[in-house]
């Protein structure tokens, strides 16, 4: 099994970004997926330095992935995006179907992201006739519904030309909108957010009226309350997992890697907690839910 | 420019069609729709009586199949085709490749119109679908501002359609998992958001609350009315201030942009609310058909009547409307 960090959904400082990668570079992760997937607006880091830090991954070892924007709205965004689809250098995340036309026309490789809306074997024959090289399941799909998918795959004899990723860990990215809700937060509009959301490396966290953490805000983006962790279920991964995936929730994210190594066969159980961790998707039930536990 | 309504049955269909809609569109009694609600859609037999009733009105049916085949029941998506198209439906609402290839290659001459579920919110996005599946049309999302709609439909190979009045989802469509996340059930997987068996009120000390999944979605004070808790529209704590943290319960209406949305060559404005009484249905087709015969009639003295906005304040969630992301204030 390999182990990929996802790209940081959350808006980070240049420097937070740049320290992140020095220590992801030593990390025991296998893959890194960089670049801005949430909003458009957030530009402290340019195209040159997401390139230079994905340089220096890739001299690392690294296999370096260029992520991209899930949420495509106006023709600049896609004229920005154009960059990263012809980067020359590094494969890429297509996170909308905007952005797999672009690379199937130029005919460049691309890993589908979580993002897209692929729930059958139709629709991944028709992204690897577009060039996929990569699928990274949607959050909520769960273990029963991958593995019927994959059957089909097999019978459409297909299920070998491509690799099968799986999001599971941190707080998982569940709804995008054109509102911004940091800047709602803090009663501005999008149009004046003044990327306030830099102020909230983690997100800010929603609680039900009872004081559960229902949401965490993201900018236009929704994320979970909980922390999706498929630590324990990694068992029931090997041969046909190919990928599990940790989306950045600090650098602390990156020693999880080596506690999810660790536990591949079940013999360090990690440790989990009811109203913060949660494995629901996975185990066919809502997704905040936490099965087992620690 | 096509006004497309409603329908969750006939007698909803038959007053859509009185009382001005061009074209209505509906979906059937499964999961392959995105209003898979009980006591709501259409058998065959029922379709089959719509599809009558409307091309003697010379009105149009559209069939909704608009949630994501699961691999174990693609052929429950396949019958769903199969049963409009054999039944006279004029176009099909798609969002999924699967349903999107097996319609295009079975029934080539009953048009594909591309589902808000698919979240095609730029050119390129279009360009993919179309390409592969022939669209005659595409219904766009309810996360573009006015300007971007307009950069849009100077440019698409496809005639657009837009949402004009109706509850709000003010989430990119097809890309929210909200509903799973605390149910296990979305609109892509199950085919409803907050599913209505997950629904609770109780009247406690503290106020009627309502629930989704054991989950306090919002607490009413005695003076307010309790919505039903759709959990975008709940009440929750950021930093210790409640309030509608992601949107108040309000509805779309766009009454205002239609001269707008006619000169950028939008093809058709749609109502939302297959799961809507007749009456509703009626109330809103009459109002928009008005509006949209004004401003056809002359775009440049159009303005919105104010029992127009009355009445269609009244059928709102929380009597309220707004323009929603076309509007870049609301964003």
């Amino acid at each position: 099994m390999k182990y990929a960090i996802g790209p940081v959904l959350w808006y980070w400082p240049t420097e937070t970004l740049e320290t992140f990668y020095q220590r992801a570079a030593e990390s025991s992760a296998d893959i890194i997926y960089l670049g801005e997937a949430v909003c458009s607006k957030r530009r402290a880091t340019s195209f040159n330095q997401w390139m230079d830090i994905a340089r220096m991954l890739a001299l690392q070892g690294k296999q370096v992935v260029l992520s991209t924007l899930a949420l495509l709205q106006s023709p600049s965004e896609v004229k920005e995006l154009r960059r990263y689809v012809e980067n020359g250098e590094f494969l890429l995340e297509a996170n909308d179907m905007g952005t797999v036309n672009m690379a199937a026309e130029r005919k460049l490789p691309f890993v589908a992201g979580p993002t897209l809306n692929v729930y059958n074997a139709q629709t991944l024959q028709l992204l690897l006739k577009e060039g996929m090289t990569r699928w990274c399941i949607p959050v909520e799909m769960s273990r029963d519904w991958l593995i019927q998918l994959l059957q089909q795959c097999d019978e459409a004899g297909v299920r070998e030309q491509f690799e099968v990723e799986v999001l599971g860990y941190g707080h998982l990215p569940l709804a995008l909108s054109a509102r911004c809700f940091t800047a709602r937060a803090e009663n501005r509009g999008k149009d004046d957010c003044q990327t306030c959301c830099i102020n909230y490396p983690t997100g800010r966290r929603v609680l039900s009226q009872e004081g559960q953490q229902v949401f965490v805000l993201n900018g236009i983006q929704t994320m979970s309350g909980y922390c999706y962790n498929l630590g324990n279920d990694l068992t029931g991964m090997h041969n046909w997992i190919d990928i599990v995936r940790l989306s950045p929730q600090g650098e602390n994210t990156l020693a999880e890697v080596d506690r999810f190594r660790a536990n591949e066969a079940g013999q360090a159980p990690l440790m989990m907690a009811r109203g913060s961790d949660c494995n629901g998707y996975w185990r066919r039930l809502a997704g905040m839910a936490l099965e087992g536990g620690g | 420019m096509e006004l497309l309504c409603p329908a969750g049955n006939l007698p909803a269909l038959k007053s859509a069609v009185e009382h001005g809609a061009d074209a209505v569109y509906v979906g059937l009694k499964d999961d392959t729709n995105a209003r898979h609600f009980a006591g709501l859609n259409f058998t065959d037999k029922k379709l089959a009586e719509a599809a009558r009733y409307l091309h003697q009105h010379r009105r149009k049916l559209h069939v909704a199949i608009n949630t994501f085949a699961h691999p174990d029941g693609m052929n429950r998506w396949q019958t769903a085709i199969d049963v409009a198209a054999q039944n006279g439906a004029d176009a099909l609402i798609l969002a999924d490749i699967a349903t999107l290839e097996y319609a295009a290659k079975r029934y080539p001459q009953v048009e594909r119109h591309l589902s808000v579920q698919a979240s095609a919110t730029n050119l390129q996005a279009i360009h993919f679908y179309h390409r592969h599946f022939q669209l005659s049309r595409v219904v766009l999302p309810r996360v573009l501002s006015m300007h971007q709609v307009k950069q849009l439909a100077r440019e698409t190979p496809v005639p657009l359609e837009v949402f004009a009045f109706g509850s709000l989802c003010i989430m990119a469509e097809g890309r929210c998992y909200l509903s799973s996340w605390l149910t296990g059930e979305s609109p892509n997987s199950a085919g409803a958001c907050s599913p209505a068996k997950f629904v609770r009120w109780q009247q406690t000390p503290k106020g009627m609350e309502s629930r989704l999944n054991e989950v306090l979605i919002d607490r009413y004070a005695p003076d307010e009315s309790a919505g039903y808790p759709t959990l975008c529209k709940g009440r929750y704590e950021v930093d210790n201030q409640l309030y509608h943290v992601l949107e108040e319960p309000t509805s779309l209406n766009t009454l205002s942009l239609l001269p707008e949305l006619l000169r950028a060559n939008i093809a058709s404005v749609k109502i939302e609310g297959r799961q809507r009484s007749p009456a509703y249905v009626a109330q809103v087709a009459k109002v928009w058909r008005q509006a949209i015969d004004r401003c056809m009639a002359s775009p440049e003295h159009y303005a919105v009547q104010e029992p127009w906005m009355q009445a269609l304040g009244e059928l709102s969630e929380g009597s309220q409307t707004t323009l929603g992301a076309y509007h870049r204030d609301w964003q």
